[in-house]
């Protein structure tokens, strides 16, 4: 019988830059996006003072002032480092790992003895070695997995972890405590039509009929309901995408040792998550670029670089994320390697008609938009501000933006953390 | 093995590779050599220094309470978090929200942070304060000559 385990990084781009600055510990943080325009990760103490996802930097000025909030540039560099060594942590514990977003990876856990409080543990070793606290879930299924990871973090009592495949008498309890419509895969839509057959908490989903839900929500809608009954039937190619990113990525059909080969595989997932931005009327503000040797845990040459690319201007576009992750793999890798699988991951996403026109962008984007039907506009929804900024403005104003980043701690030599002696 | 069209073929279809030894030494007609029984690889820093990437971090030292111990201002720092920190073991702590390096000292009494500078005081880690180990200095790398 499969077992998953999803691990996700508590508020991840804010716990990377609290491990380089305890000062920060126990204080509200915010981090904001690309170009300082808005709220794109939030400590405890920041969430607790009413701030949220996507908020306006300029809009939230007086509360940030009021609280004295600790405000912070986005620094997608330390952040993909700090996501490849999480990842690299979680690839020495646990058979395999999937990652599913900068911040969150999927394990497969067959034959790991689960019991002696395993996934403690490696929430335990996680947190001592890279600083990173996380959450764990673990179950027969990734459905169910998503599930126990959420309440994982949800409730203060579990600390941090959820194991329903060691604890199946747990299940249903759990489920119970679940709106239909917060299950992974279920939507608001969804769970409208659900409504009507009486189901409205994932625990209803898991007793339903699976014929009715069958037929009410299509195959789709059914696997959930399987997933949630402990039946694992959907692959990672199937998963529903995580809402805040977009991920491609694909064991190879044999190792691959080339350079151009590699950059051919991560060019393929490039086209499939910009399609997948673009389906869903996004564009993402980090694209992160991996690929990894096999023998890992065994000693022997390994090598599983992850390189990150800050998109200065959010994309969509195809053509210029193949040309970044094109030179990313040129900066990554290392020949002499079997390399087993790549991919990519896009993060941060926002709305495409969102997307701010960077002033020193040297993508012709009217083209682009053409050829990719995304649309280049100034972000009316940053406001009056952003609009006067963009009119009058560069020199200052442009070098302004980004203004509050803390250092590359751990990708330049300059940039070192300082230790007192 | 010769067949009909005359192509060789292998065995059995398919066949796995077969793994051969390679010898590293040059068998010349006469004698091998004695002076060229290995050929390796070139020393890599990493290799010696970085035991666990993941978990490796390279800080840079400011002050001087650690002389003692041979850590100068602007010394780098190879911090291993997955090493624990125990007696005698140089570590970098959290100390009411800085990071400082110090030597761990865990006594009957409770744990100490003791510096290697008879001008500096212990601080003894007391219920009350924050403390939280970074991790533990496995190498400290001195630049001898400005380059």
């Amino acid at each position: 019988m499969p077992t998953f385990g999803l691990c996700d990084c508590n508020n991840f781009y804010v716990s990377c830059e609290r491990v380089f600055d305890p000062k920060l510990n126990g204080r509200p943080v915010v981090v904001l996006s690309n170009n300082d325009g808005c709220v794109i990760a939030r400590s405890e103490e920041a969430k607790a003072l009413g701030l949220e996802m996507g908020d306006p930097a300029f809009k939230v000025r007086p509360v940030l002032t009021r609280h004295k909030v600790a405000v912070l540039s986005s620094n997608y560099t330390l952040y993909g480092d700090m996501s490849r060594r999480v990842t690299d942590v979680l690839r020495e514990l646990a058979p395999r790992v999937d990652p599913y977003s900068i911040d969150e990876s999927f394990l497969e856990l067959d034959g790991v003895d689960l019991t002696t409080n395993w996934a403690r543990r490696l929430r335990a070793t996680v947190r001592a070695w890279t600083g990173i606290p996380v959450c764990v879930g673990i179950a027969p299924t990734k459905t169910l997995a998503k599930v126990a990871n959420k309440l994982a973090k949800r409730e203060p009592r579990l600390r941090g972890v959820l194991d329903l495949a060691t604890h199946p008498e747990h299940v249903d309890p759990a489920l119970q405590t679940v709106p239909v419509g917060k299950v992974w895969g279920i939507g608001p839509a969804s769970a409208a039509k659900l409504a009507p057959l009486g189901v409205a908490t994932a625990l209803d989903l898991r007793r339903a009929d699976p014929k009715q839900v069958r037929s009410v929500l299509g195959v789709v809608g059914a696997r959930v309901a399987y997933e949630l009954r402990g039946e694992s039937c959907l692959p990672l190619e199937l998963a529903p995408q995580p809402r805040k990113s977009v991920v491609s990525s694909r064991s190879f059909g044999r190792p691959v040792t080339a350079e151009d080969e590699v950059r051919e595989a991560v060019a393929y997932h490039v086209g499939i998550a910009a399609r997948k931005l673009r389906r869903q009327g996004s564009v993402a503000g980090v694209m992160t670029v991996f690929f990894h040797t096999s023998r890992f845990r065994e000693g022997g040459t390994s090598h599983a670089p992850h390189a990150t690319v800050p998109l200065t201007v959010p994309s969509a576009d195809t053509v210029e994320l193949t040309r970044l992750a094109g030179r990313a793999v040129g900066s990554a890798f290392r020949a002499g390697h079997e390399y087993v699988k790549a991919g990519v991951m896009m993060d941060d996403l926002c709305a495409a008609s969102g997307a701010q026109a960077g002033l020193f962008d040297d993508v012709d984007r009217g083209r682009s938009t053409q050829l990719m039907g995304v649309l280049d506009e100034i972000n009316d929804r940053l406001g009056d501000g952003t609009l006067r900024v963009a009119a009058s403005g560069l020199g200052r104003e442009w070098a302004a933006r980004a203004a509050r980043r803390s250092p590359r701690y751990t990708t330049r030599w300059a940039d070192l953390a300082t230790v007192r002696g | 093995m010769l067949l009909r069209n005359d192509a060789p073929r292998p065995a059995a279809p398919d066949p796995p590779p077969l793994p051969l030894p390679l010898f590293l030494v040059r068998v010349a007609a006469g004698f091998p050599s004695p002076a060229e029984d290995y050929v390796e690889g070139q020393l890599d820093l990493n290799d010696l220094c970085v035991r666990r990437p993941a978990a490796t971090f390279f800080v840079r030292a400011t002050g001087d309470s650690m002389r003692d111990a041979g850590i100068s201002p602007g010394d780098l720092l190879v911090v291993d978090r997955s090493v624990r920190p125990a007696n005698g073991l140089i570590v970098i702590a959290a100390v009411d929200g800085e990071l400082c390096v110090k030597l761990f000292s865990r006594r009957p009494d409770g744990v100490y942070l003791l510096p290697a500078n008879d001008a500096y005081p212990p601080i003894a880690v007391g219920e009350g304060a924050a403390l939280e180990v970074w991790g533990v200095v496995t190498w400290v790398i001195h630049k001898c000559v400005a380059v």
